[in-house]
């Protein structure tokens, strides 16, 4: 549905900065109906990644398309009827103060040409949607900040757009209201069959929402995929921030790390080290989280009282299935270089994200 | 000194004859004014239709006009005024140079106002497939138009004080008569009376205009 292919946008260089590379040869795919996330730190290039998607951003090489149309080849009127079909909304909500709520959800369907009794029609649908019905005549000043970001959903939603763009959607928002406004998202996507792509640099956002996602760091995707999968791969960068590891720092004896899944509980684990092996173990640290509707944690286990048989049965229990490894003390594992992500070589003076001046705008 | 039933009627006259230069003018101002600003602001780098050419060009343009003092641009312009209204005299013929002094100013207020509309709102609108003549349309006037009423406002009042300067070379209107009769005769009363007429009017536009932006901008 969303298709980049190396991607590279490069923002010329400006008289108090110099050439800052945002995107630096991405390639995404997102597959319709699938709510894909894109998290990283900021300046990581994540937030450029969503304004390419609707050519808000041209792309300084490469190719963006979307529902099989390839936004690059179109000129500016095919990039206005496009546009159309892609939704988006942000992290401030921009609606237009001079419009009460029902006139910012109007405003797409004017501009769309559709009638006036039609437009109508279909402002009360989408009000009533999101559960602002009987805010319509609010002017945006007198809504809450959950209730700008309904009305900003219900103007992307307008003009029945097949892509939904959430450019930090929820980073205003109060936890209460992200959870609404999260749970309405889910709703729509459900509804509407749409595809919706979710920048965001709250984890528990994607945790929340998300079927997939990509991890960004420096314009480059560094790990990525369906989140049950990328879960169960105990190196991925991407995993290590969505479930942190446990620290286990101050802690003497043996550390085993088990990452627990639905596929791979802790329970045969447990079973194998102590009543096997009959040693003496207990959980020092760990989480276990929620993610996309399934169980995933992380458990850090002290064993005391190996006799040289916890290793051999570890490779045994990882030839079974389970995911369970020895932990260093202290830090238990490198987070940062997890990543086995090949990266070429690059010019070595081109300035990074820094201050990259277009990122927050 | 007790002439007044002489002089009132025409200091009447003399406030008519001000507040239709200053009216005409305003309208004019606001025709050009607007537009001007409007393609001053969009045409700034970075913003909706960067032109770096046109931008420098408007800009010049407007800062030749703010920068000129009136009482010379009325002497410039008085050629421009004749090939219009075929007369240098009188409050019509004023209306010209009035509103070649306010375009630039009320420009520079419409590019300011312009301004201060949040480039997000001009993003989403963009997103949503607007054509850019629509993002004007839809989204920077209307959500300027407090701040723009209010530099209409402004404009207003120092069109006032233009028409009053203007009377110095016989432009017609409470300048011209507090010239003509209150410094010419020495007659202070007559100069006073023209002062006070001078600021009642503006006071009411002044009070006029805050009313109407407030409006604009609560409801």
């Amino acid at each position: 549905m969303i298709e980049l292919s190396d991607v590279r946008k490069v923002f010329p260089a400006r008289r108090t900065a110099g050439e800052v590379v945002a995107l630096d040869g991405v390639s995404l795919s997102v597959a319709r109906g699938e709510f894909a996330g894109v998290v990283g730190p900021s300046g990581s290039g994540k937030s450029t990644l969503a304004r390419l998607v609707n050519l808000l951003e041209r792309p300084t090489s490469g190719t963006v398309t979307v529902d099989g149309r390839v936004l690059t080849d179109l000129d500016a009127a095919g990039v206005r009827e496009a546009r159309r079909s892609i939704g988006m909304i942000f992290q401030h909500f921009n609606l237009l103060d001079s419009r009460t709520a029902a006139g910012n959800v109007e405003h797409p369907l004017e501009l769309a040409g559709v009638g006036r009794t039609e437009r109508r029609r279909r402002v009360a649908d989408l009000l009533d949607l999101v559960g602002l019905a009987d805010r319509h005549a609010s002017r945006p000043a007198q809504l809450s900040g959950g209730q700008k970001q309904r009305v900003a959903i219900a103007r992307a939603l307008a003009a029945r757009p097949s892509v939904l763009l959430c450019d930090e959607a929820t980073s205003a928002l109060d936890p209460a209201s992200t959870t609404g406004v999260l749970e309405l998202l889910r709703q729509v996507r459900a509804e509407l069959g749409l595809t919706v792509l979710l920048i965001t640099h709250e984890m528990s956002v994607v945790r929340a929402v998300c079927d997939s996602a990509v991890l960004m760091s420096e314009g480059r995707v560094v790990d990525g995929g369906p989140l049950a999968e990328v879960l169960a791969r105990p190196d991925s960068a991407l995993a290590a921030q969505l479930v942190p590891a446990p620290a286990g720092s101050g802690v003497g004896g043996d550390l085993v790390l088990v990452t627990v899944t639905d596929a791979t509980p802790h329970g045969a684990v447990l079973q194998t080290l102590t009543a096997e092996l009959g040693l003496s173990v207990e959980v020092v640290g760990g989480s276990v989280e929620t993610v996309a509707g399934r169980r995933f944690g992380r458990l850090l286990l002290r064993v005391e009282g190996d006799d040289g048989r916890l290793d051999p049965a570890l490779a045994r229990l990882r030839a079974g299935g389970a995911l369970v490894e020895r932990a260093a003390a202290g830090d238990p594992r490198p987070q940062s270089d997890a990543d086995d992500t090949p990266r070429p070589d690059r010019e070595p003076d081109v300035q990074r994200l820094a201050d990259a001046p277009d990122v927050q705008r | 000194m007790n002439d007044w039933s002489r002089i009132a009627p025409q200091l009447l006259d003399a406030t008519g004859e001000t507040l239709y230069m200053v009216g005409v003018a305003t309208a004019l101002t606001v025709l050009l004014g607007v537009p001007l600003g409007v393609l001053l602001t969009i045409t700034a780098p970075g913003a909706l239709a960067p032109h770096p050419l046109v931008n420098r060009v408007l800009g010049l343009v407007v800062n030749l006009g703010r920068s000129l003092p009136f009482i010379i641009l009325l002497v410039l312009v008085a050629p421009v005024t004749r090939g219009i209204v075929g007369t240098t005299i009188g409050s019509t013929a004023t209306i010209v140079p009035l509103t070649i002094g306010a375009v630039p100013f009320l420009a520079r207020l419409v590019e300011t106002s312009l301004r201060e509309v949040a480039h997000g709102k001009v993003e989403a609108t963009l997103a949503m497939g607007a054509r850019r003549r629509d993002v004007v349309r839809t989204v920077l006037l209307p959500e300027a138009l407090p701040s723009l009423v209010a530099g209409v406002t402004v404009t207003v009042v120092a069109l006032i004080s233009y028409s009053a300067m203007a009377g110095a070379i016989g432009g017609g209107g409470l300048g011209d008569f507090a010239i003509r009769y209150g410094y010419q005769q020495f007659r202070t009363d007559i100069t006073l009376a023209t002062v006070v007429l001078l600021l009642v009017v503006v006071q009411l536009l002044q009070w006029a205009g805050d009313r109407w932006a407030r409006r604009l901008a609560t409801s």
